[in-house]
């Protein structure tokens, strides 16, 4: 059946090069140089990277405003979703209708949430007569209460799937051999999840990393830039900033080297922990 | 089997090369492609280019770019075979983005008709951009509170009218009052929200801005187009605090909670009557109109200068214009030629002209236009007004000359910093004065 294999495949490679490696390869190509359109590029050298990384690029604020972001939602994510998804699995009334509930913020889109929770939060805090462009802190809680509504039902239902999937007879076993319940999820339960937090941990990971619309929605980087996250400052310095359309490139080749390094490390990290049962 | 397999992705690789080699050839006819900046009157666009085409067999296809995002559209559109014809700069800094592409008008037909060589898009080379439109800003007021307000018996000011608002003292003077006796006068405050979200902070890092730079580069006696404008003090800073905080401290909103807010709640606020000034153009007039349940009688929607004590008995509305034509040189000469046609036909033939009047409502900068020849709104009639009458001069923009993007949202977001009170004003100034000169030396 080899011989076939080429059929197969090449419509799918065909897709790919022309939708993917040919438009990152000329991505590539123009981060090196000056440009207003595509097709009038000219070559500069590095000069859009060290003007990337210069002070009032915002490219380093960014960065870390966006690294800060990752971590606090990552670790909520998950850890409030696989505590749903455990409330989830147990013999409850209406687990069903549960289960979609928390899953339905994932279906609404990014704008909308964003403007819809810009709403709510500025509703909040107008009882205290401020608002989310107030300090950067509202903006960065404001984003992780988004991404966490938005992401936990989603997580969810994976962590659900992974649950169900866990074999009974090795969690009796623990029980019979005088474990605790804690003890039995720890020892037991969690280990045999670990393709599931694999792909959690890389779902959120990669999402938050690459946030935009939320944060162009809720916050649009206020006050000043100071919650601006690397997507949307790469999409401001490409858009906003006359001249710098070079200098959004250099910002995106660096923003998928990072994200590409960072998926891969946390890959190989959650995959070294799976467990083969 | 092999065979067939190979003659299927050579099918495929023919496929996909005949597909891809389509796209080259181009029809003989010039099409002409316009980018519209404004999608409130794409449709009247669209009904000119019908009308054109039935007129003289030329194709003008339409095509407009959904709000802010006018740039992006243009930068996407323009590495197409199918790139605009015309398409619009927003002044110089546009320009320097797009003199690539901007063709040298001098020689076209339509910068004879323009009635002030200044306002034209020029630089030592040539002419690269058309101004079609003229609008003037500055404070837009319901007469029929004010009205009210001058008639109240226990009115302390002096100040009898509008007519006599001439001054910032005197403008600051019925302000206050007039929060004062606000109940009797049935408004929550006397000016309109600031509108300071980010991407809506326009009216005050643009437009308000624009009178001390301008007042600053008068006095100085600085050359606008050298780089001599990368000097920037903000002299008059104090000026530019005292009418803030006086939108601020009089305003329908808390100055707190201004970073919510857009243009378009300010305009409803107006229309709706629950307050009696707004600093905006003539542009806002269809704003003001589409509000439901609008209050504002169209007789009553006026507009006086935006005093902020420096030179106010002879200061006028911020009038020009930020809006310029450019002809896409990478066009085939054909197409050149047929927009160039296009664009004179609209601005000077009697059935182009009738719809920029009817259809757009431009004020335009051209001498093909009779002085009875204006759009009919209101606040375009005050903007007519205000620029033919005598003894005041017209403050023109020189904020297309700012020095960036970056420098005005800044500045934006410094000024909503300053309102929420968690910036000084000693900390704008200097900030500002700082991005200002790293801006200009980009």
């Amino acid at each position: 059946m080899k011989k076939y294999a080429p059929v197969f495949l090449l419509p799918l490679t065909l897709a790919f090069t022309v939708f993917f490696v040919i438009p990152f390869l000329g991505g590539l190509i123009l981060s090196f140089t000056e440009f207003t359109t595509v097709d009038n590029a000219h070559f500069i050298g590095f000069d859009n990277y060290i003007k990337a990384f210069s002070g009032d690029s915002g490219f380093l604020n960014a960065l870390w405003f966006t690294v800060k972001f990752t971590v606090v939602s990552v670790v909520t994510v998950n850890v409030l979703a696989f505590l749903l998804a455990l409330l989830l699995t147990k013999p409850l009334k209406g687990v069903n209708l549960f289960r979609t509930v928390f899953f339905l913020p994932n279906l609404i889109g990014g704008i909308v949430l964003g403007y819809i929770w810009n709403v709510i939060i500025n509703g909040v805090l107008s009882y205290f007569g401020v608002d989310i462009t107030f300090s950067a802190n509202y903006g960065f809680w404001g984003l992780v209460l988004l991404m966490n509504w938005q992401m936990i039902g989603y997580m969810m239902i994976i962590y659900i799937a992974g649950l169900q999937s866990v074999d009974r007879g090795l969690v009796e076993a623990a029980y019979i051999d005088g474990a605790n319940a804690r003890s039995a999820l720890w020892h037991v339960t969690i280990p045999s999840l670990m393709p599931s937090v694999t792909i959690c941990t890389f779902l959120t990971l990669t999402n938050s990393f690459k946030l935009f619309d939320q944060n162009l929605a809720l916050t649009g980087g206020a006050p000043g830039k100071q919650t601006s996250m690397l997507a949307l400052d790469i999409y401001d310095t490409f858009y906003g900033r006359i001249g710098w359309q070079g200098v959004g490139q250099a910002k995106a080749v660096v923003f998928f080297v990072i994200v590409a390094l960072i998926a891969l490390v946390q890959l190989y990290f959650t995959r070294s922990r799976e467990v083969e049962v | 089997m092999r065979k067939l397999s190979i003659l299927l992705v050579l099918a495929l690789i023919c496929a996909a090369l005949s597909g891809c080699g389509q796209g080259g050839t181009s029809s003989a006819t010039a099409t002409v492609r316009f980018l519209n900046f404004k999608p409130e009157i794409a449709s009247v666009y669209e009904e000119i280019a019908r009308a054109y085409e039935e007129e003289t067999g030329v194709k003008v296809v339409v095509e407009t770019a959904a709000a802010n995002t006018y740039e992006s559209t243009l930068t996407a559109k323009m590495a197409t075979s199918e790139a605009p014809t015309i398409f619009q700069v927003n002044g110089p800094l546009g320009y320097a983005n797009w003199k690539d592409f901007c063709k040298d008008l001098s020689q076209s037909q339509i910068t004879d008709i323009i009635t002030d060589d200044n306002l034209l898009l020029k630089t030592q080379e040539g002419v690269f951009g058309i101004p079609y439109v003229v609008e003037g800003y500055g404070i837009i007021y319901n007469d029929e509170i004010m009205r009210k307000f001058f008639a109240l018996p226990d009115k302390k000011t002096d100040v009898a009218s509008v007519e006599e608002i001439t001054s910032f003292d005197k403008l600051k003077e019925v302000v206050e009052e007039m929060s004062q006796k606000k109940k009797e006068l049935g408004i929550e405050g006397v000016f309109a929200s600031t509108s300071l979200k980010p991407g809506e902070d326009w009216r005050w890092q643009t437009h308000l801005m624009n009178l001390p730079v301008h007042y600053e580069f008068k006095k100085n006696d600085i050359d606008l187009s050298t780089d001599e404008t990368s000097n920037f003090k903000f002299e008059f800073n104090r000026n530019y605090k005292n009418i803030f905080d006086l939108y601020l401290n009089n305003s329908v909103t808390d100055k707190k909670m201004l970073g919510a807010k857009i243009t378009g709640d300010s305009m409803a606020e107006f229309a709706l009557g629950r307050c009696a000034m707004v600093q905006n153009g003539n542009w806002g007039y269809s704003q003001i109109k589409e509000v439901g349940g609008n209050k504002v009688r169209e007789e009553d929607v006026k507009m006086m200068p935006v005093y902020i004590g420096i030179e106010d008995e002879t200061e006028g509305l911020c009038i020009g214009t930020e809006n310029y034509l450019c002809i896409n040189k990478r066009a085939d000469e054909n197409t050149q030629k047929a927009a160039e046609d296009f664009l004179y036909w609209l601005f000077s033939s009697e059935t182009g002209k009738r719809y920029v009047n009817e259809g757009l409502g431009f004020i335009t900068p051209f001498n093909t236009f009779a002085v009875d020849e204006v759009p009919d709104d209101p606040l375009a009639r005050e903007v007519v007004r205000w620029m033919n009458r005598e003894g005041v001069d017209t403050i023109p923009w020189d904020f297309t000359i700012f020095p960036s993007q970056v420098f005005k949202n800044n500045l934006g977001s410094n000024l909503l910093q300053y309102a929420q009170g968690t910036k000084n004003w000693d900390t704008v100034v200097d900030e500002t004065v700082r991005d200002w000169k790293s801006e200009s030396n980009k």
